[in-house]
């Protein structure tokens, strides 16, 4: 502390908190200041949430929308789509919840300004697929943002969350969170009645493909640093499904979307002799996963397995033919901005290497695999349900609350519920956001008190790595390699590359086995040892330091829980190949994980998949 | 570099290290100008290229993978609620293409404290702000509980 003693701590008293201003932070704001006229209720963002969070860049497409008022699908649909692509198990109440609510929220965008395409014959919005509607979509985040900026009582900006508060007499109930201003290096300490956490899942858990500045090019963004797990995980929050990561079949290193082009120009990927070889597979994978290779559409890990098999057999590179599908100057134009209103890399990688999409096929290629609760995955946070639609024994307290007294959670933080993206996070939020209102409510005043001494404990904690660096940089002359300290992109390589190298990355096909994941958790115990080794030369590299902390929390819950699941359930993401088989009579459950930070020790166990529809 | 800034255009004024979501957009204390200090944590999102008043900012593709030769240029006019790019190609092809980015004007969103305040009863019920009305369906849809 002597080394910064003008550091101060800026002390923020709430009803509500919200931890990150992506779409299921948003969606909380804007609810709990409907519904809490008078309450305060503050967001806090590590950047700024006008371009923050996973929509930061923009999106060309709302893959969530059910479109009921013009009865093109119900809510039952949906969870029978997410359930079937999830090889059957999801949290369906949660889908339910979510499906139900989506259009209004939806309709609020397009009332505040999104531009949502349209189709001139019926007028309704058009669809991209049978969930997603087409939209003009580059200023989707600023629009969000500011509906959630004049809903909060204060945006914090550049606040780094490092953790959570407990409560003084009761270690189960949330009190607050604490971090660090990212510009002046102030402790931030907010207390709270309740706190919602809606931050961003996990790229860099996994050897990126690319090996230099490329590595920036994940296909989620780079800033996503597992703060939705890691604050939740050593909190002791139970955590279910952290084995189920994502790989993503995307265009090649610009990880452009492929979902207009598959959907709406219908165009169709082929191996390197022009041939459609997903059917080829469909035999050898039923063998595997029985009757799951029947549903339609295929699930996503099923049309990676086949994309893989056909890369193992040297018949790759693999080309999405986007030649034989842009006839017109309307289809090149919709084709374009899929990339330029979400993915600009795509387009510079096309313009760099000469690829004219009217003129020649485009690479595809599996990505490294990412740890998130939105897309077509659903790791993150065991969550009580509606209280309409839940089963008993998904239901133990507030719609969204965590198994931690007054802690919510939206977005890739909710465990179980896949297929929510954009709209679907934002409306999370919106559930969790009301909840929480009601739970503050319900209160009556009595509120938590954040117990001081572990305000105490992790304000001298957070600062340390700073420490760390101005004393053991005098040892050395000049550079990066210091006997008394790891930099954050040292122990982020590190991880990258074990978790890779153990846990099913893209350098072994994603296999994995009892063995590797072992020896994984080896060097992952020995990570975590020399964490306490961090340096950070300034505050961007503490906020990369903790960044790194959240992500090496998350990556040892997703190696036990790979580890717990003897069966593979997604070949495509992942594959245990000392039980290549998806085995429901043992395996029709979803794995839980409680963690003591106290003692360090992991609490695994099953949780019933319930069918509702 | 990915994103790299123009000596001579850039005037250090900050909004790129404002709006960069990876904080890597950080000014050099030398010569007061800004530079993008992580390339390896660039996205390309282009918030920074947009939002620089000087036109400043452009990219250059990773080096690991795209070759060079390119050039991907925006303007975001945003009170003209519409965003403009050309595209030049390595070949020296050129393409642009024009798309709008919002219908309504900046800052016209109506807050949720504007809107009539809920009954207190309403808590305890499912719908969500704006419902049902918001669903344009008649009710929002519940599914009894029952365990298939």
């Amino acid at each position: 502390m002597a080394l910064f003693s003008s550091r101060k701590t800026v002390v923020v008293d709430c009803d509500v908190l919200v931890i990150g201003g992506g779409f299921g932070g948003c969606g909380a704001a804007y609810e709990s200041r409907y519904w809490g006229r008078d309450l305060k209720i503050v967001v806090v963002e590590k950047a700024n949430i006008e371009r923050s969070g996973a929509v930061a860049h923009g999106l060309s497409a709302i893959n969530c929308y059910m479109g009921m008022q013009w009865g093109e699908n119900q809510p039952e649909d949906h969870v029978r789509y997410a359930r079937g692509d999830l090889m059957g198990l999801v949290r369906e109440d949660l889908i339910y919840d979510i499906a139900r609510h989506v259009d209004s929220t939806v309709h609020k965008f397009e009332e505040w300004g999104l531009p949502i395409m349209k189709d001139p014959q019926t007028g309704h919005y058009l669809r991209e697929g049978r969930w997603q509607i087409m939209i003009h979509g580059e200023s989707y985040k600023p629009i969000v943002a500011e509906a959630a900026a004049k809903s909060a009582t204060a945006v914090y900006n550049r606040i780094m969350v490092t953790h959570l508060l407990m409560d003084r007499k009761r270690p189960n109930r949330v009190a607050g969170a604490i971090g660090f201003n990212v510009r002046d290096g102030h402790c931030h300490v907010f207390r709270a009645k309740a706190v919602i956490v809606a931050a961003g899942g996990a790229s860099h858990i996994f050897r990126p493909r690319a090996i230099g500045e490329g590595t920036g090019r994940t296909w989620y963004a780079p800033w996503s640093s597992a703060s939705a797990y890691g604050l939740l995980i050593e909190a002791g929050a139970k955590m279910v499904q952290m084995e189920n990561r994502i790989v993503l079949a995307r265009f090649k290193d610009g990880y452009g979307p492929v979902g207009a082009w598959f959907l709406l120009l219908k165009a169709y990927a082929t191996n390197a002799y022009g041939e459609k070889y997903e059917e080829a597979w469909f035999d050898a994978t039923k063998a595997l996963v029985g009757a799951y290779a029947d549903v339609k559409p295929m699930p996503t890990c099923l049309r990676n397995h086949a994309m893989i098999e056909e890369m193992k057999a040297g018949r790759g590179p693999i080309y999405m033919q986007t030649q034989a599908c842009l006839d017109t100057k309307e289809k090149e134009d919709i084709g374009w901005e899929d990339f330029l209103d979400m993915t600009v890399g795509q387009a510079v990688v096309w313009a760099s290497q000469n690829i004219d999409p009217k003129e020649r096929a485009s690479e595809l290629i599996t990505s490294e695999p990412y740890v998130m609760g939105s897309h077509a995955t659903c790791s993150g946070a065991w969550a009580s349900g509606p209280e309409d639609c839940a089963p008993a024994d998904y239901q133990w307290g507030y719609n969204r609350m965590t198994t931690i007294e007054g802690l919510f959670g939206a977005g890739d933080t909710i465990g179980g519920s896949a297929h929510k993206f954009s709209s679907g996070s934002f409306t999370e939020g919106r559930i969790a956001g009301k909840s929480a209102v009601r739970y503050v409510m319900d209160l009556n005043g009595a509120a938590p008190a954040a117990d001081a001494a572990q305000i105490e404990r992790l304000a001298a904690m957070i600062f340390r790595p700073l420490d760390t660096y101005r004393i053991n940089r005098n040892e050395i002359v000049a550079g990066t390699v210091a006997p008394g300290y790891l930099l954050p992109l040292h122990g982020l390589q590190r991880l990258e590359k074990l978790m890779d190298e153990y846990v099913g990355g893209y350098s072994t096909f994603y296999v994995t086995s009892e063995p590797l994941l072992e020896r994984g958790l080896e060097l992952l115990a020995m990570l975590k040892e020399d964490l306490a080794h961090l340096g950070a030369e300034d505050l961007h590299q503490l906020q990369r330091a903790w960044e790194l902390q959240h992500r090496v929390l998350t990556a040892e819950a997703v190696a036990r829980h790979t580890l717990f699941r003897r069966e593979t359930r997604w070949p495509g993401y992942y594959y245990r190949a000392d039980h290549p088989r998806l085995d429901d009579a043992e395996w029709h459950v979803f794995t839980a994980s409680e963690f003591d930070a106290k003692t360090g020790d992991w609490r695994l166990g099953k949780l019933p998949v319930h069918h509702i529809v | 570099m990915p994103t790299f800034t123009d000596m001579t255009k850039c005037d250090g004024c900050g909004e790129c290290v404002d709006i960069c979501p990876s904080d890597i957009m950080h000014i050099d204390p030398v010569y007061r100008r800004a530079y993008n200090i992580e390339p390896n944590f660039c996205w390309e999102c282009y918030s920074c290229v947009k939002a620089c008043p000087q036109h400043a900012i452009d990219v250059r593709g990773y080096a690991d993978f795209a070759p060079l030769g390119h050039k991907v240029r925006v303007l975001r006019e945003k009170d003209k609620g519409s965003i403009s790019w050309k595209i030049r190609y390595r070949d020296g092809r050129v393409k642009e293409f024009c798309f709008p980015i919002r219908t309504t004007p900046w800052g016209s969103i109506k807050a949720p404290s504007e809107y009539a305040a809920p009954e207190p009863g309403g808590l305890g019920s499912p719908l969500l702000a704006h419902e049902p009305a918001a669903l344009k369906v008649a009710a929002l849809p519940t599914l009894p509980a029952s365990v298939r």
